[in-house]
């Protein structure tokens, strides 16, 4: 019986549970005892006491028998020698397992007077739709053979036990049917402790990412030191030999640095004047089917994907960019194709919406009271705009903005397209610099190996991003929190 | 029926001698206000005599502040609001299209039932309006206006020490009467007021009340209430009215002593509302 036929097989259980419990509980509503909970809290509580055990038997067996099976299946394997025609005991044991799997497929006939060589039952899996290494050995298949009937063992046992687990779920939640019962309040404390779990794994996950990348920036910081990567001016990871003791690569954050901050610098100086006031329209002077329109069409803008941008900036932006400047001088061009000017632009117009949808609705947010005490002096509405509403909002909308730069500065598909990969430190926006998020894409692309510097270092890049983005998420949190607490 | 006291049945009575001198300020003639298609207000004949207190009074959702907004042109601001009808002020229709709605909002001023002063210093927000419209021309000039605009509105002693603190932070009295200062300063004609006390305490309200009784002597004011004793006592006229009409207009004293009108007598009486 396979697992997911069980665990319908448990939910049908709990759900005639369900059924009576609530029929049973309403049965017992008389009158003469005020009930504590509603039948239908009866029914789920006799459903969740019947299901969740069973379920959580059902992922704690297969996970154990699955264990367990593996051991056994390892411990029976014959010791590894240098002859042998599989490079691992690993290796030999997927094989098994492959094997093991492709069992399923055949009936019982066919199990019955299975073919003792290798290559024969290669074959017979062959014509099943089941690809087979070519290079396992005929000791396999008596072990994947026993392996499989374990298995389909293990699984008839459990799925008895899960089923009788609910049913006996079923029995005690009915029992405890009464009309004083507190079927309510342990409904509620399930939810919650659900509720709970759901909320944990996404900070668990969080947490994961930064060991993940901890270790292995740890791992980089053994071989290159923290100064030289946080101070160091010059990035040149390429041509260096890692090996060969005396000449390290140079891992200079600052480069990289430089152009992640620049570029955003110029992206938010673009979108954020064009953001802001689209978003002071739309509050302020947009009739309600105008924003009903215009809001959507911008929020669009969000929702084409980065790498989008990144062919606009390259074969449009950039382009023209090169060839207005080449316009202007006369000669040659003195704007890149790829430079700090091409991806800014571009990001900036990506940004636009997020800049101008976070403050609309900041905008929005403050009472209408402030408007109508302004107009009410005889205010012009961009009078009021200016002096009440936007000072009103401002720390608001500064959080965006905020939340909007970690964006830029995060933001990787463009840059990659349109900022080019020079590790340069420049202040002239027309040539090309690169960003972090760059770099970490370059170094990790390619035939890999984790353990040398140049591509540790991208778990070094990568952290110190997170943690810079963090930051300014962090504060962007803290000033729009203490903005709310203006109004309430 | 006894609402009144003897104290404003005599001011009352003194009132009625002014009554008779005063003016129009400003005059409504056959005011229909539609919000959509909704009418919320059918035909209103009403006059505002100078420098008096007009109190309008009514059961919830008759109308009372779409009137009053209509008065200033505060219904500009709301979609789909629509007048039709003729409203003048010193004899000129405010709905006509040259008038300025900026300017005309400035000689009618406006407080609000829930006090909403900005997120300003109290000094920033009595300054707001004069800066608006230029009417200082230095610095210390401004000064005295907001010194006298808070002394008019009876603050002045209570926040002369922290003209720099924010006015939000004040009480929700003295916010109020921030507002009124606010609206003082700019030096309108006609205070139009939205219920200015029902989001204050007894003793705020008293305040208030002085204070509207102060203002009379300078300003044409307009007072929206749900309370009869207010009407009563900061009044000289008072406007009934009920589902979008005018049900009766007369002096302060009449219609609370003698209303003409079943409804008025029954809402006076607290029969319904
Ligand atoms: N912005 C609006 N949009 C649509 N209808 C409105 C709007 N404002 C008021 N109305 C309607 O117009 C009618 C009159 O409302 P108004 O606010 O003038 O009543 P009011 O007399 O001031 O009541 P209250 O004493 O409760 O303040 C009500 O029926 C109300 O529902
Ligand atoms: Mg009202």
């Amino acid at each position: 019986m396979s697992v997911l036929l069980v665990l319908l097989i448990v939910f049908g259980i709990g759900i005639v549970g369900f059924f009576i419990g609530r029929q049973r509980a309403s049965a017992r509503e008389t009158g003469e005892v005020k009930v504590h909970s509603r039948a239908y809290y009866h029914g789920w509580w006799v459903f969740l006491v019947s299901v969740l055990p069973a379920v959580l038997f059902i992922v704690l067996w297969s996970a154990g028998s699955s264990i367990y099976l593996e051991r056994s299946a390892q411990a029976s394997l014959p010791a590894q020698t240098a002859e042998s025609a599989v490079a691992s005991r690993g290796l030999a044991l997927s094989m098994v397992r492959g094997i093991a799997t492709g069992l399923d497929r055949l009936d019982a006939q066919e199990l019955q007077n299975l073919p003792q060589s290798y290559a024969d039952l290669r074959s017979l899996l062959g014509s099943k739709g089941v690809a087979l290494a070519s290079e396992g050995q005929d000791y396999m298949v008596p072990i994947a053979e026993r392996w499989h009937s374990q298995a389909a063992t293990a699984r008839t046992i459990g799925a008895g036990l899960a089923i009788a687990l609910a049913v006996a779920g079923v029995i005690f939640g009915l029992s405890g049917i009464h009309p004083r019962a507190r079927a309510r309040n342990n409904v509620e404390r399930i939810v919650l402790w659900g509720l709970l779990a759901a909320s944990t794994i996404a900070i668990l996950t969080t947490v994961g990412i930064i060991f993940s990348m901890l270790f292995q920036t740890i791992n980089f910081f053994s071989v290159v030191s923290p100064w030289n990567f946080f101070f160091g001016t010059v990035w040149d990871p390429r041509f260096a030999d890692a090996g060969s003791g005396g000449s390290q690569g140079q891992f200079g954050l600052i480069p990289l640095l430089a152009g992640t901050l620049y570029i955003a610098f110029v992206a938010m100086l673009f979108a954020v004047p064009v953001g802001l006031f689209a978003a002071i329209y739309m509050a302020e002077y947009a009739t309600p089917k105008v924003r009903a329109t215009v809001k959507p069409l911008l929020e669009i803008l969000a929702g084409i994907p980065t790498i989008v941008y990144g062919f606009f900036a390259l074969v449009t932006v950039g382009p023209f960019l090169r060839d207005l400047s080449a316009a202007i001088s006369g000669g040659g061009g003195f704007i890149m194709a790829q430079s700090v000017l091409t991806a800014g632009l571009v990001m900036g117009i990506m940004l636009i919406p997020f800049v101008s949808s976070l403050s609309d609705d900041i905008i929005t947010a403050v009472p209408r009271a402030m408007r109508d005490g302004s107009l009410g002096l005889g205010a012009t509405r961009s009078e009021t705009i200016k002096r009440v509403i936007l000072p009103a909002a401002l720390p608001g909308i500064v959080g965006a903005l905020l939340l909007t730069a970690s964006r830029a500065i995060g933001e990787t598909m463009i840059v990659v397209l349109a900022a080019g990969v020079a590790a340069r430190l420049t202040v002239n926006p027309f040539e090309a610099m690169t960003t972090i998020t760059v770099k970490i894409v370059n170094q990790l692309t390619g035939d890999l190996e984790f353990n040398s510097p140049q591509t540790l270092v991208a778990f070094a890049l990568g952290i110190t991003l997170f943690f810079l983005t963090l930051a300014m998420n962090i504060f962007a949190l803290y000033i729009v929190r203490k903005y709310r607490e203006q109004y309430e | 029926m006894n609402l009144m006291t003897e104290r404003s049945l005599e001011k009352a009575v003194g009132d009625k001698m002014n009554a008779v001198a005063s003016t129009n300020k400003m005059k409504g003639d056959k005011v229909s206000v539609f919000y959509g298609a909704k009418q919320a207000l059918f035909d209103v004949d009403l006059d505002i005599p100078e420098k008096m207190v007009t109190a309008l009074i009514g059961p919830s959702g008759c109308g009372k502040s779409t009137f009053l907004r209509s008065l200033n042109r505060m219904n500009d601001t709301i979609e789909g609001c629509r007048v039709t009808g003729q409203i003048t002020l010193d004899g000129e229709d405010i709905y006509d299209p040259k008038i300025d709605v900026v300017e005309l909002r400035a000689r009618v001023g406006m407080v609000f039932q829930k006090p909403n002063p900005f997120p300003k210093s109290i000094y920033e927000n009595v300054a707001y309006g004069p800066r608006i419209h230029g009417l200082a021309k230095s610095r210390h000039e401004l000064d005295e206006i907001v010194e006298s605009s808070l002394r008019r509105a009876s603050l002045f002693e209570e926040v002369k020490d922290r003209l720099h603190d924010a006015g939000t932070g004040l009480s929700g009295g003295q916010q109020q009467r921030l507002c009124i200062a606010r609206a003082i300063a700019v030096s309108p004609e006609v205070i139009l007021m939205d219920e200015p006390c029902s989001a204050l305490d007894p003793i705020a309200t008293a305040k208030v009340e002085e204070l509207i009784d102060e203002l009379r002597q300078n300003y044409t004011i307009v007072i929206v209430t749900h309370s009869m004793q207010q009407a009563a006592r900061v009044s000289q006229k008072t406007a009934m009215f009920h589902l979008g009409n005018l049900v009766e207009v007369g002096e302060t004293e009449m219609m609370f002593t003698t209303p003409k009108e079943k409804r008025t007598q029954d809402y006076i009486t607290g029969r319904f509302g």
